[in-house]
């Protein structure tokens, strides 16, 4: 099923070549005696979501359900591996800046139509086009033109993509991406029907009007009751679909959604109440799946304002009196890990860059801080005072209060707390007026350190962006987070965790890294 | 009674206006908009978000556009629902909040002025403290410390109904929001109509009535059910009002896919038009409850008669 394809060009290379055993196919090993008679998933999803068109929805509940509704060139297996999605097999240059993706013939959009490389030429100069306005244009940047497009300095058109052919399409990068393919399996870069998106307009993303090319077909969707979505015959694989219907439900509150797992109407539990961690721990611990994710819970200094501005060592100092292990362990008991770094582990292609002081006793740390904290002017007689803010939150709130008694134990600092509604903590945040510390998480879009370049030293990462040879590559992006974190502009205080409840009886589920779970890998097994 | 009717309807169109003026400032006064998200947008997109939906006029502008629209009964797209109209969702939320809340309130109807009723006839007896007892506690404990505990003994204790979630308008999924809506409302209405049938019951009518040799249950039911009604009807107005914006919590904790939900939602996410669009809707629903439970006071209480100008309250 994965078959190089002959470019006229030169050399061409081929990779992801491992993939080639996985396939397709993993319901396929449960015999059907095994399986249950009724295959309908009941998932619990968080809170209604957005949209259900791919390019103009943001967050976590819309992406869980495109994830069945729509396919990529590219898909993810249930540990999250890559496996050819519409793509049966895709070729790249040595450079690293040419791609061609050999779409399958048999991949249909569920009205029959096929699915062709001109579906994914306008798809994606739909979403980098600033009139559709999309939360994730700036998913496709590695693409050539992309930033010229969005910020409207050229026309569409001169997006690096092409159909070469019915079912080939090119892609032209602005630099060797070697997570490219990762990337293609976001919901962002999912096609969209052409004619039924001229057609109905916004409300293309509708039952009846909905055309996918996705496992499941959208049937019902009863706003903040339920989404249905009913298994495509049409889908090129649907043999090995084993699902016949996926219920998602929008339940925003946790307390209630763990109830209506416990009374058997959910088999999935999107997010948890943390303060029943402990005892689902002794009562749901076969159900409790806790996994690593690729996200940091940190504090960020305000650095454009006194006092933190152009004062390194007290921020240092103020990172390295925080105790994580018994905030995480002690306090918190809700399974996440200290952070030393601002990348968190288990990162594609990347060693994790961890602060050294990590392996100092608690008391040689808070000596070098105390150190820190008088070279930086401040100690009995000139103590400090400063602000957390966070928004609003049980969990949130634990860390500050935490956080600023460590503060107050080891140096003396004084500390404001702050709560402020979700909205208005952003707009301080934006504002950098008011804010001094302020709360904060990085989720990855895709598995790659290039996904946390957010803070990271431009020049560094402008230099990775141009390294064909991965080995370097990665030299330069643990360079630039090394630069980083030695400029203390965070403190990172945890890495993420996925935590869902997930009944025994579901098949194929798997913890990944990226928390995608696809519900066309998912089963039911007799219990 | 229809001069009234149309002197109260032309009155509650400033109130609108106002409702509409008010709330259309107060929620553009709150800090972030409703494309402030975690990740930061590409200053482009945010202009061209920012220009679909009028955000980058000055604010009377956007009012000017929003108001025109209203008059023309469109309530605008939503921002944070982008596949549906702010008119839709309202028209999906409002006829479940609506099924829930006055089944709610009919059960409280129905049990709350019988049990008023029956205490005050038997007031002082243990029947009447009981009841009181009950309805007491009925008030002070907050629906969401009810709608768990039902949850636990019904859905997940013995397994007899659903613990959330709507099913399309199930019955099985409809009874625990009901119940948890009908508590409290039947401690008030029970307080209400037993002190209102205490003081019908010392009318001399009712003497009267006695004297003729009439059986009680006669008396209570045809000539002392009617007067007792009329402090809980004026009491149904906001109460249903109440019932419906209220419901929010229940709504939340059982997963019910009505309007309530709409009004916190709405808010956090700065969903201007669904902000704006439920509060006018329920603006001008209260409005007319109010108007229909003074037509129907002055239906029951023959003291009280609805003219143009000289009605007498």
């Amino acid at each position: 099923m994965f078959r190089p394809y002959n470019l006229s060009f030169g050399l061409v290379f081929l990779i992801f070549s491992s993939l080639l055993n996985a396939g397709s196919g993993f319901a396929a090993e449960v015999t059907s005696q095994q399986l249950a008679d009724k295959q309908i998933l009941h998932r619990g999803n968080g809170s209604e979501p957005q949209s259900l068109d791919p390019h103009k929805s943001e967050g976590v509940p819309s992406s869980n359900i495109q994830r069945d509704l729509y396919e990529g060139l590219i898909t993810e297996s249930p540990s999250g591996e890559l496996l050819p999605g519409v793509a049966k097999s895709w070729t790249v240059s040595p450079d690293g800046l040419r791609y061609v993706f050999e779409l399958r013939a048999e991949a249909k959009w569920s009205n029959g139509d096929p699915v062709t490389a001109m579906d994914f030429v306008y798809s994606w100069r739909r979403i980098v086009n600033p009139k559709t306005g999309s939360y994730y244009a700036q998913t496709l940047a590695p693409i050539l033109n992309v930033e010229a497009i969005i910020q409207g300095k050229k026309p569409v058109t001169a997006l690096g993509v092409r159909a070469i052919k019915d079912h080939q399409l090119e892609v032209v990068l602005k630099g060797p991406t070697p997570y490219f393919p990762g990337l293609l399996t976001h919901s962002s870069t999912y096609p969209v029907h052409q004619q039924s998106v001229e057609r109905y307009g916004d409300k293309f993303a509708r039952v009846g009007n909905l055309i996918g090319n996705g496992p499941f077909v959208l049937t019902e969707w009863a706003v903040q009751s339920h989404i249905l979505l009913t298994r495509n015959p049409l889908y090129w694989d649907n043999a090995n679909t084993r699902l016949e219907q996926v219920y998602f439900y929008p339940i925003d509150n946790q307390a209630s959604e763990l109830k209506r797992y416990r009374a058997g109407e959910l088999h999935i539990a999107e997010s948890l109440p943390l303060s029943q961690i402990p005892w689902l721990r002794k009562n749901l611990a076969e159900d409790l799946r806790i996994s690593p994710y690729l996200g940091i819970y940190y504090f960020g200094y305000n650095l454009i304002r006194a006092p933190f501005k152009d004062n390194k060592k007290l921020r240092q100092a103020l990172s390295m009196v925080i105790d994580r292990e018994i905030l995480t362990e002690k306090i918190l008991k809700t399974g996440e890990t200290p952070a030393y770094s601002w990348v968190p582990p288990n990162v594609a292609n990347y060693e994790i860059q961890e602060y050294e002081w990590k392996a100092w006793t608690m008391q040689k740390r808070i000596e070098k801080a105390k150190a820190l904290f008088k070279q930086a002017g401040y100690g009995k007689d000139t103590p400090l005072t400063v602000e957390i803010r966070y928004n609003t939150s049980e969990n949130h709130k634990k860390v500050a209060i935490v956080v600023a008694s460590m503060w107050k134990k080891t140096l003396g600092v004084k500390t404001k707390l702050y709560n402020e509604e979700w909205k208005v903590f952003l707009a301080n945040r934006k504002a950098k007026k008011v804010t001094e510390i302020f709360r904060a998480g990085w989720i990855a879009d895709y598995n790659d350190a290039y996904s946390f370049a957010e803070l990271m030293h431009s020049q560094l990462l402008a230099k990775s962006a141009l390294q064909a040879d991965p080995e370097k590559r990665k030299q330069l992006l643990q360079q630039a987070e090394r630069i980083l974190l030695e400029d203390y502009p965070v403190i990172p205080i945890y890495y993420y965790m996925s935590k869902h409840l997930v009944k025994p009886y579901v098949g194929g589920y798997e913890d990944n890294v990226m928390d995608h779970h696809h519900s066309k890998h998912l089963y039911i097994m007799a219990h | 009674m229809v001069t009234y009717f149309f002197r109260r309807l032309l009155g509650a169109i400033p109130t609108i206006f106002l409702i509409i003026l008010i709330s259309f400032f107060l929620i553009r006064l709150a800090p972030g908009g409703p494309f402030d998200f975690d990740r930061t947008l590409a200053p482009e997109i945010q202009a061209n978000l920012n220009a679909q939906y009028h955000l980058d006029k000055p604010i009377y502008v956007q009012f000017g556009y929003y108001f025109a629209d209203i008059l023309h009964g469109d309530f605008g797209p939503s921002f944070q629902y982008k596949n549906y109209t702010v008119t839709e969702l309202i028209a999906q939320g409002f006829p479940v909040s609506l099924q829930i809340g006055l089944s709610a309130m009919l059960l409280a109807l129905l049990i709350g002025v019988a049990a008023g009723m029956f205490a005050a006839y038997k007031q002082n007896s243990r029947l009447d403290h009981l009841v009181m007892t009950l309805s007491m506690t009925g008030i002070s404990i907050p629906n969401f410390v009810v709608a768990p505990l039902l949850i636990l003994i019904f859905a997940i204790g013995f397994s007899l109904l659903p613990a959330g979630g709507w099913n399309n308008g199930a019955m099985q999924n409809q009874i625990l929001p009901i119940i948890t809506l009908a508590l409290p409302l039947i401690a008030y209405i029970a307080r209400i109509s037993r002190s209102s049938m205490i003081e019908v019951l010392r009318m001399p009518y009712i003497r009267t009535a006695y004297s003729k040799g009439l059986p009680s249950f006669y008396i209570l039911t045809r000539h002392a059910l009617k007067p007792t009604l009329l402090p809980v009807i004026s009491y149904l107005g906001p109460a249903i009002a109440g019932l419906i914006t209220g419901s929010v919590v229940v709504e939340q904790i059982y997963g019910i896919p009505g309007l309530g939900r709409y009004f916190i939602q709405g808010a956090l996410n700065r969903d201007y038009t669904l902000v704006m669009g439920v509060v006018v809707f329920y603006g001008i629903l209260i409005i007319a409850l109010n108007l229909l439970v003074d037509l129907l006071y002055g239906w029951l209480d023959p003291q009280i008669r609805l003219q143009g100008r000289t009605h007498v309250r």
